[in-house]
C-alpha cells in the first residue's frame, strides 16, 4: 500500500473503510460521512495531546553528530532514542547504528544541553536524559531546537502545525495521535449537530518505530495519560444510553483500557501510566469501536486491532483497502471499526 | 461566574502597560499564567517577581506577529500550566509613531499592524480554541479600542486592525455558540501607558486611568462573563474621547 506523502488540504476528505462489527461487512466511505455513520448519542473520545518537536539534531561529547528522538517524559527525565547522524530522509532501518553512549555523556543541541543518566536495558540506544534547562527556558529552547519526528515516506519537512490535531492542548505526544486529523472544525460541528458526543483525554503517544528490530519490539514503551472526570462521565452516559464509545486512535484505547484494567474494569478519572499492549484475545472493557489510521499488517497497530475484530477480517479489510488505492500512515486514509 | 483561581491563562503583551497589570493580578488571583511578549528581559523580570512571591507565573518570549511563533507559544504554554482555560489577546502595535495619516502610511506598515493585531490573535486562537471546544469550556478575550468604533485621523491602521479584531471575536462567538467556549472583546479605555504616550505624547497623564485599575475591572468583567455574553464587546472606559 502506498503511504500518503503529505497532508491533504481538506483532511476530512480522507477515505474511510468501515468495518461493521455486527455484520462483518466492509464498505468504502469518506471521513466526512461520519455524521451519517455514527448514531445520536455515540461518543467519540479523542486524545488532545499536542505533538512536540521531538527530534533533536545535536552532538554527543567526543562522538560527533547525533539525532535524539524524545520518547517520553517523567518529571523532568526524558527517555529518548539515539540515532546516528542523519535525518528523516533516510529510512530508519537503513541508518547505521549509533555509537554506544555511556552514562554521563554530555549532549548538546541548539540552545539545549543534557546528560545521559541511564542506558536502559531494552537497548543501548534507549537512554534516559536530563536537560540542564528547566521550566519556560527548557520549553522555549525545545521548541526552537526540535523538529517533528517524521519518516522517509513523506515528501518534505513537516512544520509543527502539520502534526497537530485541531483540538490539541498539552504537548505530550512525540508523534501525532493522527487518527484525529480527519476531525476538522466542519466535521466536528456536523457531528455535534447530529447528536454525536465528544470527550477528550490526554495520552502521551510515543515513537511508533525506530528501525531497530530489538527496540521496535519494546514499543510502545510505558506511556502516561490523564483521563478527566468529564470524559469518564461522558463514557458513563453513553453506556447508560446504549450508545457506543468510539476511540479516536489507538492511544485512546491504551489510555482507557489501561486505566480500566487497574481497577478490574472500572474506569476512574485520573492520571497514570500504562504498559498495556493490546492484541488478539484482549477483550476491551470500555471501548466499543475505533477510528484509526491504516497501517501495515506487520505493525503492532494491526495486533491492536485484533482486540476488536478477528485477524481474517482485518486481512480482508487490508486487501480491500489496497485494491481501492487507500493510502496508509499518519496523513493517509482511515478505518472505522464499529 | 468564573473563578480565576486554578484557571490556566495565556496572556499576550504581558511585559508592560495593561498586560503587565493583568499578568500580576491574574497570578495574584491564583491563576496559572503564561505571559508572552516580544521583549523577553522585562517580561522575565515580571514573572520572576511573581514567582518569588510563590505565584504560578511563567514568561515566554515570542512575537504573535510571527507565524512560526504560534505553535511554540501554544505548546510551551500548555506544557507549563496545562490546557488553556482563558486566552487573552492583549499584545498590539500602533504601527509607526508619531501616528500619521493613511496617505503617509507605508502599505508594509499596515500589513505589520494587521499581522500583530489581527492575524496573530487569529492564529493563536486557532491553536488553542479546539482544545477548549472538546473540553466544553474556555474564554477568548480580545483587547480592543475605541478606535475600532470611531475613525480618528491618524489612527487608521490601528483602528482598522481593532475593528477587524472585534468582528473576528464576534465571528468566533457565532461559530462556537453552544460549545461552552466564549469569545468577547473588551475596550479598556484610555490608560496611562507607554503605548498611549507614543500615540498621544501631549496628553495629560493625570486625566488617564491607571493600568492597574483597568486590569482590576477587566478581571471583574471576566469573572462575571457568561455564555450569553459571547460575541459581546465590553467597554470599561469611564468617559473620554478615545
Amino acid at each position: 500500500m502506498n503511504a500518503a506523502a503529505w497532508p491533504r488540504a481538506d483532511r476530512a476528505s480522507a477515505r474511510l473503510l468501515l468495518l461493521d462489527r455486527s455484520s462483518g461487512k466492509l464498505s468504502n466511505r469518506c471521513a466526512s460521512d461520519l455524521p451519517g455513520i455514527l448514531r445520536r448519542g455515540d461518543l467519540l473520545v479523542v486524545n488532545d495531546a499536542a505533538t512536540l518537536p521531538a527530534s533533536l539534531q545535536g552532538e554527543a561529547e567526543g562522538l560527533g553528530p547525533i539525532e535524539l528522538r524524545l520518547a517520553s517524559e517523567d518529571a523532568g527525565t526524558w527517555r529518548a532514542v539515539l540515532f546516528s547522524a542523519g535525518n528523516w530522509r533516510v529510512p530508519t532501518e537503513r541508518r547505521p547504528a549509533p555509537a554506544a553512549l555511556g552514562v554521563g555523556t554530555r549532549l548538546k543541541f541548539d540552545g539545549l544541553t543534557a546528560t545521559v543518566t541511564t542506558v536502559l536495558p531494552q537497548s543501548p540506544r534507549l537512554l534516559s536524559v536530563r536537560f540542564d534547562q528547566t521550566g519556560a527556558a527548557f520549553w522555549a529552547a525545545l521548541y526552537r531546537a526540535g523538529r517533528p519526528v517524521q519518516y522517509a515516506y513523506l515528501s518534505g519537512p513537516l512544520r509543527l502545525w502539520h502534526v497537530q490535531n485541531g483540538y490539541a492542548a498539552r504537548p505530550w505526544a512525540m508523534e501525532a495521535p493522527s487518527a484525529g486529523f480527519v476531525l476538522t472544525g466542519r466535521l466536528i460541528a456536523a457531528l455535534r449537530s447530529v447528536g454525536v458526543q465528544l470527550a477528550a483525554l490526554t495520552h502521551a503517544a510515543g515513537l511508533s518505530a525506530t528501525g531497530d528490530a530489538a527496540l521496535d519490539r519494546a514499543l510502545p514503551l510505558d506511556e502516561r495519560f490523564e483521563i478527566p472526570a468529564a470524559c469518564v462521565e461522558a463514557i458513563a452516559r453513553a453506556k447508560a444510553g446504549g450508545a457506543r464509545v468510539i476511540a479516536v486512535g489507538t492511544s485512546v484505547v491504551r489510555a482507557l483500557e489501561g486505566r480500566a484494567l487497574e481497577r478490574g474494569g472500572q474506569l476512574l478519572a485520573g492520571a497514570g501510566q500504562t504498559a498495556l499492549r493490546l492484541g488478539p484475545g484482549f477483550v476491551p472493557q470500555v471501548v466499543d469501536g475505533l477510528l484509526s489510521g491504516i497501517h501495515d499488517p506487520a505493525a503492532s497497530h494491526h495486533a491492536l486491532l485484533q482486540a476488536f475484530v478477528p485477524r481474517d477480517w482485518l486481512d480482508r479489510a487490508h486487501h480491500e483497502a489496497e485494491a481501492c488505492g487507500y493510502l496508509e500512515h499518519e496523513f493517509g486514509d482511515v478505518c472505522l471499526i464499529a | 461566574m468564573t473563578d480565576l483561581k486554578e484557571c490556566n491563562v495565556l496572556l499576550t503583551g504581558a511585559s508592560r502597560g495593561l498586560g503587565r497589570a493583568l499578568f500580576e493580578q491574574l497570578a495574584e488571583a491564583g491563576a496559572r499564567v503564561v505571559g508572552i511578549a516580544r521583549r523577553e528581559a522585562p517580561l522575565q523580570d515580571v514573572a520572576s517577581q511573581l514567582r518569588a512571591r510563590g505565584l504560578d507565573a511563567h514568561a515566554l518570549g515570542g512575537d504573535v506577529g510571527d507565524p512560526d511563533a504560534i505553535y511554540p507559544i501554544a505548546g510551551a504554554a500548555q506544557a507549563l500550566i496545562g490546557p488553556i482555560d482563558i486566552l487573552i489577546h492583549n499584545a498590539s502595535t500602533l504601527g509607526p509613531t508619531p501616528l500619521g495619516p493613511l496617505l503617509d502610511t507605508p502599505c508594509e506598515e499596515l500589513a505589520r499592524v494587521l499581522a500583530v493585531n489581527l492575524l496573530g490573535p487569529f492564529r493563536l486562537t486557532k491553536a488553542i480554541v479546539g482544545g477548549m471546544l472538546v473540553r466544553g469550556r474556555g474564554i477568548v478575550v480580545s483587547v480592543t479600542s475605541d478606535a475600532a468604533v470611531t475613525a480618528y485621523p491618524g489612527w487608521g491602521a490601528y483602528g482598522v486592525s481593532k475593528a477587524a479584531l472585534d468582528h473576528l471575536s464576534r465571528s468566533w462567538a457565532s461559530e462556537l455558540a453552544g460549545t461552552g467556549v466564549i469569545a468577547v472583546s473588551v475596550d479598556p479605555g484610555e490608560m496611562d501607558t507607554e503605548m498611549h504616550r507614543a500615540a498621544l505624547p501631549e496628553a495629560d497623564p493625570n486625566g488617564l486611568a491607571r493600568p492597574a485599575q483597568v486590569a482590576a475591572s477587566l478581571l471583574e468583567r471576566l469573572r462575571e462573563v457568561r455564555a450569553e455574553d459571547s460575541g459581546q464587546r465590553f467597554s470599561l472606559a469611564a468617559a473620554g474621547p478615545r
